[in-house]
């Protein structure tokens, strides 16, 4: 999730927050998201990077009424856990609507959207969210 | 003598979930209820309150390149094509190309000339793919088109986008076989730097602008090619609202069954960048190999590029590779017009 943002900090996550980039353990083979230096399993500091696949299962979700500054065109916001084969992620959902509502077990892609945005004159903070598949292909 | 011919690798579009009513406008604003009748059009897409041109256009840009079967890092160059950038300086094109993993090496720029901006992309695309500069060029046409609220333009303003994979000829889907584009300072349309609403010259948007450009473009390409109504299955124009692109076309001389394929905007009204583009990309849906298709889309200030474009063999191998315009135009939930007001920000907040 990209809830606590700062231009840098998004700006050095910008693979994981643009394509779902993540890294898997040589020594274990467990994928983390988003990417880590170590694994927390195993210890092993070998871990090559690889971008998650950008379709999966609505394990559960939430709905967050108390979203952050810059948020609030966009609230309720709803927030995911994600099963995409290799590992499970946590991210946004959108294009919930009364007649779109999310279930367990639903398919789901990724799909770039709007996360929040810095007042007027701020950056705008993009990132991939989840919602109901519609079957637009990976690249 | 026809120009340098490209080929066209994969299309896409993208159209919002939501979708507003006419009425919606003429019951909040006090317009007559018959009002809207003649733009033949019933209903607007909408983008959601996290949406924008650049969101809009990665999605079409990713079913494109998806159709292309190529990787996004062999695209050498990213044009955007839109009159809603969401920063009026820092590129749309290097968020969408980042985004899809293209970045770094890759020319990337957005385009402006109101809604053939994206047109312009692709006709020089077709001449940097044909000079061998590139191998495949992105071009994507994408709107939140703006308009005063209160304002007649709000009935058509829509959002939408369409994109499209430039490149050589081998292995194409189609070949832009000729082109021209026809050009002159009118003022017919225009939004000043600093303002958030355009403004039209009302004795100006139709005659002069419009159907003036988009005939002489298509004239100047039958002209110099020796191609007639005739040799066309599908013609598509710019679509600002549901009766012009059908008035010009017949006045070209073509036909109904040649015309109605290539409309959305009676559906979804005008997504400005992505309007001709998305109506080419509903006829690639459904065209067959051999079938010429007419193409020309149309910017205000003022301009038109015509297009023949004939499609092949490869087209149907990449149809089922991406949600097709169809599947998009179904995909929809009706809101209000305070729905509408909070998703594209024409509510004040007082910070
Ligand atoms: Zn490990």
């Amino acid at each position: 999730m990209s809830m606590d943002l700062s231009i840098s900090r998004h700006w050095r996550r910008k693979y994981s927050i643009y394509r779902l980039q993540a890294a898997r353990c040589k020594a274990c083979g467990r994928v983390h998201y988003p990417p880590r230096p170590a694994c927390p399993y195993c210890g092993s500091r070998d871990l090559e990077l690889v971008e998650l696949p950008k379709h999966g299962k609505l394990v559960s979700f939430t709905k967050v009424y108390a979203v952050p500054e810059g948020a609030r065109a966009q609230s309720p916001v709803y927030v995911g856990l994600v099963d995409l084969g290799a590992t499970k992620v946590v991210a946004e959902l959108t294009d919930i609507t009364d007649q779109t509502q999310p279930k367990e077990g639903m398919e789901v892609e990724a799909v770039l959207r709007r996360t929040r945005v810095d007042g007027e004159a701020g950056l705008i903070y993009y990132a991939l969210k989840f919602r109901p598949a519609i079957g637009v292909p990976d690249v | 003598m026809p120009g340098p011919q490209a080929g066209i690798h994969g299309w896409g579009a993208y159209i919002p979930i939501y979708r507003l009513p006419l009425s919606e406008i003429a019951r909040t604003w006090g317009w007559h209820p018959e009002q809207y009748k003649g733009l033949a059009v019933e209903e607007k897409a909408v983008a959601g309150p996290d949406e924008d041109a650049t969101t809009m256009g990665y999605e079409a840009a990713r079913n494109a390149i998806a159709r292309a079967q190529i990787k996004p890092s062999e695209i050498q160059a990213v044009f955007f094509g839109t009159e809603s950038k969401p920063y009026a300086v820092k590129p749309s094109a290097t968020i969408i190309a980042e985004a899809l993993g293209i970045t770094p090496l890759t020319m990337a720029s957005d385009l402006e000339f109101a809604c053939r901006a994206a047109s312009e992309g692709m006709r020089a695309l077709s001449g940097m793919a044909s000079s061998g500069l590139i191998k495949y060029g992105l071009v994507i046409g994408s709107d939140t088109a703006q308009a005063n609220p209160g304002d007649v333009l709000e009935f058509t303003a829509a959002s939408g986008a369409a994109a499209f994979v430039i490149g050589p000829t081998s292995g194409a889907a189609a070949i832009i076989e000729d082109s021209v584009t026809f050009v002159t300072d009118t003022p017919d349309f225009w939004r000043r730097a600093q303002e958030p609403y355009p403004l039209h010259g009302e004795g100006f948007t139709g005659e002069p602008a419009y159907f003036y450009h988009i005939k002489n473009a298509v004239k100047t390409l039958f002209d110099k090619s020796g191609l007639r109504p005739t040799d066309f299955k599908y013609a598509i124009f710019h679509q600002p609202n549901g009766k012009f692109p059908l008035k010009v076309g017949q006045d070209l001389g073509f036909t109904m069954e040649q015309l109605k394929d290539g409309l959305v905007t009676p559906m979804i009204g005008n997504t400005y960048n992505a309007s001709a583009l998305m109506g080419f990309a509903k006829v690639l849906d459904k065209a067959k190999p051999g079938d010429r298709i007419l193409l020309a889309p149309f910017g205000s200030g003022a301009g038109s590029d015509a297009y023949s474009i004939v499609v092949t063999d490869a087209v149907e191998a990449k149809k089922p590779l991406a949600p097709t315009v169809d599947q998009y135009l179904a995909r929809k939930v009706t809101i209000d017009y305070s729905a509408y007001s909070k998703n594209r920000g024409i509510i004040y907040v007082i910070k």
